[in-house]
């Protein structure tokens, strides 16, 4: 795919011609090749932590079988912003959704209050910023979504397990040891065990939030990896602190700073043409 | 995607099942703890209703009778009073120092650990354990009697493990940086415990005291065992005389009985015409344990408020 | 001194003296600190005291107790009436009243303790958590001469009506009570331990489309194992070792049952039955509570390790 391979090229070879990047370039979508068909979009959507507004009327596509990255500095409302995907700030009391989070084909508003959450949650699947495998065997951490399902056909299950560890990466290291509690693993197979426990249950949607800020260069690297490959199953929404990281595994970027959608374009038009001066700003790191 | 989609409905049927579940739980919870209140009520209703009628003012200015319609608390409430200031006076002092001593001097080694692991297991030995201790010890070996200061010694012993742990729980919820500022202006260790850990950690204190002297007051079976009497037709003598040097001790070794062993008393008697005069004396304990108790709750929570470092 | 003396170098003459002066003061001010911190020492170590007390009474006079009555007698004969003539030391026959009193007491506690917790943890908005926990505190103070007076003048008749052939005094009524005053102790010390269960790992199962329930029934409480295992364990040792509920509501009968319909003594049951009467110091009748309360003490030492293991290691998982 070519935006996967431009996506991998180094940002930092770029990152000197940012200053002849052109003003006023192409809008997104009407780039060389016809835009991906949409997966979901965000329609003015806002959200409050109480009184606090942390989301501003923010609008999004999200293109499907594409990795999307939200990158911004700390407390710009990135992760607030991907929570709403899954409604997990249903969880607390105090919170408010204003807008729209609709999921196609399907055209179902994910934030309409006759919608219900666990629904939302079982088609959009979430891997955490810190590994947290349940205190239960390898293979009932990764069953666990299909057994809240009400899966209970053995087979089934054994083979939707493989499956997802399959695709995580993960069952080569852990067949022999499917009985094993999934906190014994390293951290990097720890987060690749969450993954295939957000995989199992075939998600239209799955959100990372900074999966990898908790890993060491190694275990990162594995992880990227593997997001660029899950890609062809499912569409991707990733938050990260890292530019590179996003740089590497993205196909869109979103630039997200006090609560707001600064911009949102193809991954090496953020990191190289930004029309915006603040996006400009952050990624060669005159900001923060 | 696909694998969902043509079963939608059917995870929607599972979802409405769930939450059926949820609200079932729900449910059970209430009424979980609905099982609790409701014996609470049942049990101070129960008592106020069979005791309402020996609730009057003799009752209080009454020794115990053989004649249930004329037998009264007098001296057990006398017995409790005395009893409670011996444990204050012991517990209080005692516990204290010893948070005092495990939050800010003991240093980390075995003998810490050893007193440390003391306290735990201390808190955990049940109550009639400590009556037998207090036989064979204050009773027997050390001679004083089956008297106030027997009780007064075995119930402070018993709540010294809650008035330790509430000390050191409100000392170390004062900050560092106190003990820094106050030895960075040349205070010694103990002035530092003295003008700063102490006041700061009253109310917390207070508190664990409160609890424990609650726990104090309503406990019979250590009391029992050392032998108090169940039926005393008399007062301890005063502690204040008209002779020089006007105060007198004798209280301290003078027979005695408490509420709850009143209580005990009149319950286990086959005359129900007793029950009545056990059910008015259970009123006014749970009544004084709940009273303690609100009042050390709302300390904490008014604590929780006003405090911020 | 250092400092000292270079602060008050310049005043030249009186140097010496304001050293010495200072110098005596600093060690009268040692001794003062160290006295007083031998002192909150001293305080400290009447715990270790206690413990050392009670096991030294405990043995002294059990050991009197096993000089004459073989160990062997003790621990397996099957009566216990040791102030007849014909005197037996059985001490099954008390164990079986506190055994089976406490299981009927369990049988109440923790479905309803956990139920509590669970609710308390999961479910329960934080206004409903404040209210209830110091109303469960309450429940928990009320003194236990109180619940006895309750188990035999409410519970027992009410039972009666279901079960006419209800004695008076029964293990069932005395446990159920027992069980009820158990219920905040084993709800508060899981609900710790549910809480103590990091938010990361709810969410991950809230994420996979679980509910309340099944997050707190298949990730939370097996999380929470050693900490709600701990909470039991505590709950039986405070059952063991109950006197007051037993001692009103169950009969001071001996009585080798596991029947809780039945009229029992407990071990503490027997110690206030003894305590009660007026048995000579020295008496074989006296030396039998102090082995009677050497194995409470055991029984319930046993469950406070435990206990107290088993919540440590859910601190350190933590």
């Amino acid at each position: 795919m070519v935006t996967d391979m431009e996506a991998r090229t180094q940002p930092k070879a770029h990152a000197t011609m940012l200053g002849s990047a052109q003003p006023g370039a192409m809008p997104p979508g009407t780039g060389e090749e016809p835009a991906p068909p949409l997966k979901a979009e965000s329609r003015r959507l806002s959200f409050h932590y109480g009184s606090f507004k942390a989301l501003k009327d923010v609008s999004m596509p999200v293109h499907e079988h594409r990795v999307t990255a939200l990158i911004g500095p700390s407390g710009c409302g990135k992760s607030t912003f991907l929570r709403c995907f899954n409604r997990m700030h249903d969880l607390y009391p105090g919170n408010r959704y204003d807008g729209q989070i609709v999921l196609h084909p399907d055209n179902t508003d994910l934030l309409a209050a006759d919608v219900d959450p666990i629904e939302v949650r079982m088609r959009v699947s979430m891997v955490f910023q810190k590994p947290n495998p349940f205190p239960k065997s390898i293979y009932e951490n990764v069953a666990y979504g299909l057994r809240v399902r009400g899966v209970r056909n053995k087979n089934l299950l054994d083979e939707k397990v493989e499956e997802s560890l399959r695709g995580a990466a993960l069952w080569d290291e852990v067949e022999n040891r499917l009985n094993e509690v999934g906190s014994n693993l390293s951290g990097g197979q720890q987060q690749r065990l969450c993954i295939a426990r957000a995989l199992a249950t075939d998600p239209e949607i799955m959100l990372f939030d900074e999966p990898t800020s908790a890993l060491d260069p190694i275990a990162t690297a594995s992880i990227e990896e593997l997001i660029s490959e899950l890609k062809k199953k499912v569409t991707i929404l990733i938050v990260t602190h890292n530019m590179q990281q996003a740089a590497r595994v993205s196909d869109f970027t979103a630039y997200m700073y006090l609560g707001e959608l600064v911009e949102f374009d193809k991954t090496d038009t953020i990191f190289f043409k930004p029309r915006r001066k603040e996006t400009e700003d952050y990624i060669t790191g005159r900001f923060g | 995607m696909s694998a969902i989609a043509p079963s939608r409905t059917e995870v929607r049927r599972l979802i409405v099942r769930a939450r059926r579940l949820d609200v079932l739980f729900v449910a059970l919870g209430i009424v979980a703890l609905g099982i609790g209140f409701a014996t609470f009520v049942a049990l101070f209703l129960d008592m106020l209703i069979d005791g309402w009628s020996r609730l009057r003012p003799e009752f209080f200015t009454q020794f115990p009778s053989r004649r249930a319609g004329q037998a009264g608390i007098l001296s057990a409430w006398v017995g409790t009073l005395l009893v409670m200031i011996v444990t204050a006076c012991v517990a209080v002092p005692l516990g204290v120092a010893a948070g005092i001593y495990l939050e800010e001097y003991a240093p980390k080694n075995w003998v810490t650990d050893l007193i440390e692991i003391n306290i735990t297991n201390l808190a955990g030995v049940p109550s009639i354990v400590y009556g037998l201790l207090a036989l064979g010890l204050f009773v027997y070996a050390f001679g004083l009697g089956q008297s106030v200061q027997t009780a007064g010694l075995t119930l402070a012993l018993l709540i010294l493990p809650v008035v330790i742990v509430a000390t050191r729980e409100a000392i170390r919820s004062i900050p560092g940086m106190i003990r820094e500022g106050a030895y960075a202006v040349g205070a010694t260790r103990w002035q530092t415990v003295k003008d700063h850990i102490i006041p700061y950690s009253t109310p917390g204190i207070l508190t664990g005291v409160i609890i424990g002297m609650s726990r104090a007051i309503g406990e019979t079976a250590p009391i029992i065992t050392i032998g108090a009497l169940t039926f005393i037709a008399f007062l301890p003598p005063p502690p204040v005389t008209g002779d020089f040097p006007f105060l007198s001790f004798e209280w301290l070794s003078a027979p005695f009985t408490v509420m709850p062993i009143q209580m005990f008393n009149w319950t286990s008697r086959p005359d129900p015409a007793f029950h009545a005069n056990a059910a008015a004396a259970g009123t006014i304990l749970v009544f004084m344990t709940l009273a303690m108790n609100a009042l050390a709750i709302w300390l904490r929570f008014r604590l929780r408020k006003n405090i911020k470092w | 001194m250092d400092s000292a003396s270079a602060i008050d170098a310049p005043r030249g003459a009186r140097l010496p003296t304001v050293v010495s002066d200072r110098l005596a003061k600093k060690y009268s001010r040692n001794l003062k600190e160290r006295a007083i911190e031998a002192l909150l020492f001293l305080a400290a170590f009447v715990s270790v005291f206690t413990t050392a007390g009670i096991v030294y009474i405990l043995v002294k006079e059990s050991v009197v107790f096993f000089s004459q009555v073989p160990i062997l007698d003790f621990l397996t004969d099957r009566q216990w009436t040791p102030l007849f003539d014909d005197a037996h030391y059985g001490i099954r026959v008390l164990l079986s009243g506190t055994i089976t009193s406490s299981v009927v007491a369990l049988l109440v506690a923790i479905p309803l303790g956990t139920t509590i917790a669970v609710y308390l943890s999961e479910f329960a908005s934080p206004r409903a958590r404040e209210v209830a926990k110091p109303v469960l505190e309450l429940l928990s103070g009320v003194p236990t001469i109180v619940y006895g007076y309750f188990a035999l003048l409410f519970v027992t008749p009410l039972l009666q009506a279901l079960i006419p052939s209800l004695p008076g005094f029964n293990l069932l009524s005395a446990g159920i009570v027992m069980g009820i005053m158990i219920v905040p102790y084993v709800a508060s010390i899981s609900e710790d331990a549910m809480r103590a269960v990091p938010m990361s790992l709810r969410e991950g199962s809230f994420a996979m489309g679980a509910t309340r329930l099944q997050t707190a029934m298949k990730v939370v409480v097996p999380a929470a194992t050693s900490g709600i295992a701990a909470a039991y364990i505590l709950g039986i040792s405070r059952a063991v070792g109950e006197t007051m509920i037993l001692a009103v509501a169950a009969g001071m009968q001996p009585n080798l049952t596991f029947n809780p319909l039945e009229p029992a003594a407990t071990i503490t049951a027997y110690i206030v039955q003894v305590a009660l009467g007026d048995l000579p110091h020295g008496s074989v009748g006296y030396q039998t509570i102090f082995a009677a309360g050497l194995s409470l003490l055991l029984l319930t030492l046993m469950f406070n390790l435990i206990g107290f293991w088993m919540r440590r290691r859910y601190r350190e998982v933590y």
